[in-house]
């Protein structure tokens, strides 16, 4: 066999995919066999850098260069200039935003310094398909450990000890969990991995399964032997082919090799993972739901308790957590609990992934130690706000959590702090929001969410995300009546108190937490009739100011002609007739038309 | 796999095929300007991968660069082994890059009568 003097690792991740990673992955493979190299460089398609703004990303070792946006037509100046003579492609480096420079190193870049990796320590860094590429980097040693070393109740107290919280929102202890399973009565038991995500703006377990999925197997393993489980089901919704394909390619290489399976390394305990592929509700992320779904019952919430961990799938005990909680687990067995619990917050340990959206310059996934600020999440790895606009809120946790003003950026990310201040951790999406972002029409677009996702089958959630839905459409049209703000805020409490599950329980969040911080928003809509982020269409409106010259160029541009003036004079703009499409502003020489 | 004693030497074995995307032991480095190509340093390159896999070496980097100016001797490659000085030959014909693998990357002793320079 030759010598492999070169990696190029190609991004194959979602983000990367669809901008066109697998055409630059071809291009690589036919420009390589030309120039000869073929024998001596490797190429690699890996998971998820969590750079997804600057994809497709390609990475090159042993020298480490990082090349950022690449396109079909930069294949064969990388592999002439890099792979061939050595030269590094200027062009394609990371630029530095403050300072212009370039960044060769992947380690140098600024989106990479704070973070911690480890949920996402091999995304982007193993080709997913390949075992053999998780083994060598440590895989399965954690499983190994456990089998042959410790005994179940061992395991447990492990996990207990690192302080290991659920990731999928909640944040319930996790080594509790285990230990409420392990503790049930009955000889059959289940280890369940909710791996249906569906926050709008979350992509955190879709990139793990994608990037890692033999982290996420051997976690659940782990789990298995701990609390006595011979059989496990990952939930995962079908709108995540790729991660499904290759969750399918990573179950049959681990069972090949004895993995899985039976007599697992020689030491007679058995498990198998099956993969369910859920339809795509919301509501089958809250546990009862995805188990009725499992069981191919309409996926519908019931009352707990009985708690999953006594009565749960086939009414038998079973253990539920979050794709990133199983993937923290071989971590924690193999670097052991205390370095663990060493990194983050007293009460709140370990990392968090967060998929970055909205309004932010590096859109994309970060790894960063529980207890870093949001301003250091949004600012220092995120790249602030695009188009210098100003920052107004950050909306954390999805459609259940609440959304962070600016006076809270200095605030502790982690568990307690953010339940705290109206929001949640929720799954770790956060939805980045600018001076143009209408506050009450934001908490309208995550209930409009909820109320479609509802179920259906408890009332307080049926009907009354419902009638806050109208409410809070009423306002954004300028139909808003004084005490709405009051009813808001009954019918949320209502909500909240009542609602069957987690998702009626906390659909509310968001309208409550906007009224917490931005209520002023919501009584100029409704007193003054006026979005003062100009985002309603129907409250808002441009309005020519003083600064015209009259020079004519709006009435030009105007496609209804509903701006009118002398050359030379003020124009005015007709409300009657303006659709509000902006053109005027974007031709304006003097930026005298303003949006208020 | 039937114990964990298979998995600790299955993956020692797996090892080198992801050891070049952490920081290695020594490194080539291979002078890949135009005047080193001209002068037959793809050969020498070709050479010195040639007999890191038949020795099958693991912890070693190739990487090439560009021109330093030396035109005269080229092709030139360096070798930097950990804590030592880098090392730059000169005039590398492929028999020379083969004793450069084998008499200094791998058995440490430098080779001598085709030094141009070390940088401490």
């Amino acid at each position: 066999m030759a010598h492999v003097r070169s990696h190029v690792l190609i991004c194959a991740g979602t983000g990367c995919a669809s901008s066109g990673s697998k055409r630059v992955f071809s291009a690589f493979e036919s420009e390589i066999a030309k120039k000869g190299l073929s024998e001596e460089i490797k190429i690699v398609e890996t998971g998820c850098h969590g750079f997804c703004e600057a994809g497709p990303l390609v990475i090159i070792y042993p020298e480490g260069t990082f090349y950022v946006r690449v396109g079909v037509n930069d294949v064969t100046e990388i592999v002439e200039n890099h792979l061939y003579k050595g030269r590094i492609v200027e062009r394609l480096l990371f630029k530095d935003k403050m300072t212009l420079a370039s960044v060769p190193k992947y380690s140098e870049i600024d989106f990479y310094k704070k973070q911690i990796r480890m949920v996402l320590a091999n995304c982007g860094q193993i080709d997913p398909d390949s075992i053999d590429e998780y083994i060598a980097n440590g895989g399965y040693e954690a499983l190994g450990k456990a089998l042959t070393e410790m005994t179940p109740d061992q395991v447990v107290d492990e996990v207990k000890k690192s302080g290991l919280r659920g990731r999928g929102g909640g944040g319930f202890p996790t080594g509790m969990k285990w230990s409420f399973t392990k503790g049930a009565a009955g000889d059959k038991k289940y280890v369940v991995c909710n791996a249906d995500e569906g926050d709008p703006g979350a992509f955190m377990d879709r990139s793990v399964l994608e990037g890692d999925p033999h982290r996420v197997i051997e976690g659940m393993a782990i789990c298995g032997y701990s609390i006595g489980a011979d059989e496990g089901y990952i939930y995962c919704r079908a709108e995540y082919p790729l991660a499904i394909k290759r969750l399918r390619t990573a179950i049959v290489c681990a069972e090949e090799m004895g993995l899985l399976g039976y007599n697992i390394l020689g030491t007679g305990f058995n498990f198998k993972v099956k993969i369910k592929e859920g339809a795509g509700a919301f509501v089958c992320g809250e546990e009862t739901a995805l188990l009725a779904s499992i069981e191919g019952k309409r996926g519908m919430p019931r009352p707990r308790p009985p708690f999953p961990a006594i009565s749960g799938l086939w009414e038998k005990p079973t253990n539920i957590n979050n794709v990133e909680t199983f993937a923290n687990i071989p971590h924690i067995l193999t670097k052991g609990a205390e370095w663990y619990a060493s990194i983050g917050t007293e009460k709140s340990k370990g990392t968090k992934v967060f998929a970055l959206t909205g309004k932010i310059n590096n859109t994309g996934l970060a790894e960063v130690p529980m207890g870093i600020t949001m301003r250091e999440i949004i600012y220092d790895i995120g790249g602030g706000i695009p188009d210098g606009k100003k920052f107004k809120a950050v909306q954390i946790g999805g459609p259940s959590g609440g959304c962070l003003p600016e006076q809270l950026l200095d605030l502790s990310v982690d568990y307690d702090s953010l339940i705290q201040a109206g929001a949640m951790m929720g799954s770790g999406g956060l939805v980045v929001m600018d001076e143009e972002t209408c506050m009450v029409d934001l908490s309208k677009f995550f209930l409009s969410f909820t109320q479609a996702e509802s179920c259906g089958k408890c009332t307080p959630c049926r009907e009354g995300t419902k009638r806050m839905l109208e409410i809070l459409t009423r306002i954004t049209e300028g139909e808003g009546k004084e005490g709405d703000i009051e009813l808001l805020e009954k019918l949320a409490k209502g909500i909240k108190a009542t609602a069957l599950c987690g998702l009626g329980q906390t659909a509310p969040n968001p309208v409550l937490s906007t009224l917490r911080y931005f209520r002023h928003e919501y009584e100029a809509h409704i007193r003054d009739k006026k979005c003062p982020a100009g985002a309603c269409s129907k409250l808002s409106g441009f309005f020519i100011t003083d600064g015209c010259k009259g020079c004519g160029l709006c009435k030009k541009a105007c496609p209804v002609d509903a701006i009118s003036g002398e050359m030379k004079g003020k124009h005015v703009i007709d409300h009657n007739k303006c659709i509000k499409c902006g053109a005027c502003v974007a031709k304006c020489p003097f930026k005298a038309i303003i949006k208020g | 796999m039937k114990s964990i004693e298979e998995l600790r030497k299955l993956r020692e074995q797996l090892k080198a095929g992801t050891a070049i995307r952490k920081e290695a032991g020594t490194k080539i480095i291979v002078g890949m300007g135009t005047c080193g190509i001209a002068a037959g340093a793809r050969e020498a390159m070709n050479a010195i991968v040639d007999e890191i896999a038949k020795r099958n070496i693991h912890d070693v980097q190739v990487s090439q660069t560009g021109c330093i100016g030396m035109c005269v001797l080229e092709p030139l490659v360096d070798v930097v082994r950990p804590g030592e000085p880098r090392v730059t030959y000169g005039r590398v014909t492929p028999e020379l890059a083969r004793r450069i693998v084998t008499e200094h990357v791998v058995n440490g002793n430098i080779v001598e009568d085709a030094v141009i320079g070390k940088i401490e």
